[in-house]
């Protein structure tokens, strides 16, 4: 079985500046592939390229070994690849069943008299939600009086319903606090285990590895380290992450600073 | 509603009631009608209500159309100047040029869809903000209303509607009057309450009233989950643009001449009577039924002022204190909206 997502060798420039340049990981079904680096190290040039708003310029980029090129982030959904964004998930100031069903409303009638559905919309986005293990007080309340974790659910949960096969999470963990942060890895674990590629995109790798089972660690545009789980411990992680050998220069420099 | 929380059980009909948008516009057309009818003699009477009716329905089209597009999140400055800019396209063809009025409308309500797109269409292909796109339209319509005028019949006026093809009958269904009791009412009004139910049911029905919520509450989050943006905010752009025919041609049938200046100014009070009704200058939030409502209390205090006998003067202080009301108010409504069920 060919995997959900494979690129290989995938690159991306802007006008002269490289923004991503041969990186290659697989996405398989019911495994969390963890993208990580620092700021500026690529990671979103490379989800935006897997969710259809940007274009690869090199390399090879398939979705269950079809070669493909995303021409918009619709050409991604009909694939079956759907992104959830940090901080665009979700219209604040609509309901939770109105943001569930956005961009897909569930209609009545034909033609001038096609109305939405608003029944089936509000039982469907509970049970969705419940299903999720996401417990909400009343799907009429404004997705603006839920907490950052809940949105983030919201959106997971949407696009699980919608029969996403991947799941791209943009650091979903990035704005929130310990207990939030859990309660959005728990779902994603969940996702995980209901037989979704997800692609989890953290600058965090004690995010990451808890649910990771392969980690492809991004710097300046290229592809630093890409390992599975048992190749790699979360001490190796982090220090990968931090920049490596950078880190234990700085470390050795500081150390200078302080002794007199 | 099979399974509903017990922690909902606490949110009664009050709270519910008050995160509706026009709840405010409500209660502030409640005020204003029971004082002047106390005030005013003349306000209660048929033929008064038929006068601020009257006043408050084609004022009204206009404020639900924007409304609509202030939810989606765009201003348009050139709505006003557009109920003039159509009524002039539509004399000028069937005065000057002789074609039958229906058709002279229909030619009409493609200049104003025209319009209306290319409104649209420069705002979301450049990003602007509609304020200034719309000024410009605005500016640029004024200049054209008047300069063809002028240029067609060498004065800043298109008069002589009476006498064409087809003003009957188009007169009938846009500028006739029917009775209620021996008082006649303006035709107007009928097309006010029609043009508010269907936007409302738009609103809050369909799936593009859906995406009109979406794309004024956060353009890229709607964008992300695939509705189309441009499209809905070219929509609205040309609802507005078509309203604006609509005022224009029951303007026209029933004055049977315009004015090559008319219209100037009134894009703000249709965006005031939206504000009153609800709707949130940042978009994402409104009514249509608060924006037809935001326009009663506009005419009701307009007239009842007239039947008051003060000075109308008076009316713009009112309006001023109306809308610093409005907004005072949508702002702790939106706040308690967002946090009544937490």
């Amino acid at each position: 079985m060919s995997a959900l997502i494979e690129v290989d060798g995938i690159g991306k420039n802007y006008g002269n500046v490289v923004a991503l340049h041969d990186v290659s990981t697989v996405v398989n079904a019911g495994e969390v592939t963890c993208v990580l680096g620092d700021n500026g190290a690529g990671k979103s040039t490379l989800i935006k390229i897997l969710a259809g708003v940007h274009q690869h310029d090199s390399g090879r980029f398939l979705v269950e070994g079809e070669e493909v090129r995303l021409g918009s982030p619709r050409d991604a959904l009909d694939l079956g690849i759907a992104t959830v964004y940090q901080d665009l998930a979700v219209v604040p100031l609509m309901s939770v069943w109105r943001n569930f069903f956005l961009g897909s409303e569930p209609t009545v009638g034909f033609g001038p008299f096609q109305r939405l559905d608003r029944r089936t919309g509000r039982e469907t986005a509970r049970k969705a939600l419940a299903d999720l293990g996401i417990d909400l007080r009343d799907v009429e309340q404004p997705v603006g009086t839920l907490s950052g974790g809940e949105r983030q659910c919201v959106a997971i949960a949407r696009a699980v319903h919608f029969g996403a096969k991947v799941l791209i999470l943009d650091e979903p963990t990035a704005a929130l606090g310990v207990k939030q942060a859990g309660l959005v890895l728990r779902h994603v674990a969940q996702a995980r285990d209901r037989g979704l590629g997800v692609v989890l995109i953290t600058h965090n790798p004690h995010h990451a590895y808890p649910v990771g089972s392969r980690f492809l660690v991004l710097k300046r545009g290229a592809s630093l380290r890409s390992a599975e789980k048992k190749d790699i411990t979360l001490e190796e992680l982090t220090r990968q992450m931090a920049g490596g050998a950078e880190l234990e220069a700085l470390e050795h420099e500081l150390r200078e600073v302080s002794s007199p | 509603m099979t399974t509903l929380d017990e922690r909902v059980a606490q949110n009664g009909l009050v709270s519910r009631l008050i995160v509706r948008p026009e709840i405010g516009a409500l209660i502030g057309a409640l005020a204003v009608f029971v004082f002047f009818s106390i005030v005013a003699d003349k306000f209660l009477t048929a033929a008064g209500v038929a006068t601020w009716l009257d006043d408050s329905a084609t004022l009204g089209i206009m404020a639900v159309a924007v409304a609509l597009l202030m939810i989606g999140g765009e201003f348009d400055l050139s709505a006003g100047v557009m109920t003039a800019s159509t009524a002039l396209v539509t004399a000028i063809l069937a005065v000057e040029v002789g074609l039958n009025v229906w058709l002279a409308l229909l030619l009409s309500l493609v200049f104003a869809l025209g319009v209306g797109a290319l409104n649209g269409w420069i705002v979301v292909r450049t990003g602007l903000p509609s304020f200034i796109v719309t000024l410009g339209t605005f500016l640029a319509l004024q200049g054209l209303n008047l300069g063809i005028t002028r240029l067609v019949t060498n004065s800043v006026q298109v008069s002589g509607m009476r006498s064409t093809d087809g003003y009957e009958s188009a007169g009938f269904v846009f500028a006739s009057t029917f009775q209620v009791g021996d008082t006649p009412f303006q035709i107007s009004i009928v097309w006010w309450l029609g043009f508010a139910a269907l936007a409302a049911w738009v609103l809050v029905r369909t799936k593009f009233g859906n995406w009109t919520f979406a794309v004024g509450g956060s353009a890229p989050s709607a964008r992300a989950v695939g509705v189309p943006v441009r499209r809905t905010k070219i929509l609205l752009f040309m609802t507005t643009a078509a309203a604006g025919w609509l005022v224009g041609s029951i303007n026209i049938l029933r004055f049977t001449t315009v004015q090559a200046n008319q219209g100037i100014g009134l894009e703000f009070q249709f965006i005031i009577a939206a504000v009153i009704g609800g709707c949130l200058l940042t978009g994402g939030f409104g009514s249509a039924i608060g924006a037809a409502i935001g326009a009663l209390i506009f005419g009701m205090a307009r007239q009842g002022i007239v039947f008051a006998n003060w000075n109308s003067d008076w009316f713009m202080l009112f309006l001023g204190i109306m809308l610093l009301g409005a907004v005072l108010v949508n702002n702790t409504f939106r706040r308690r909206a967002e946090r009544v069920r937490r």
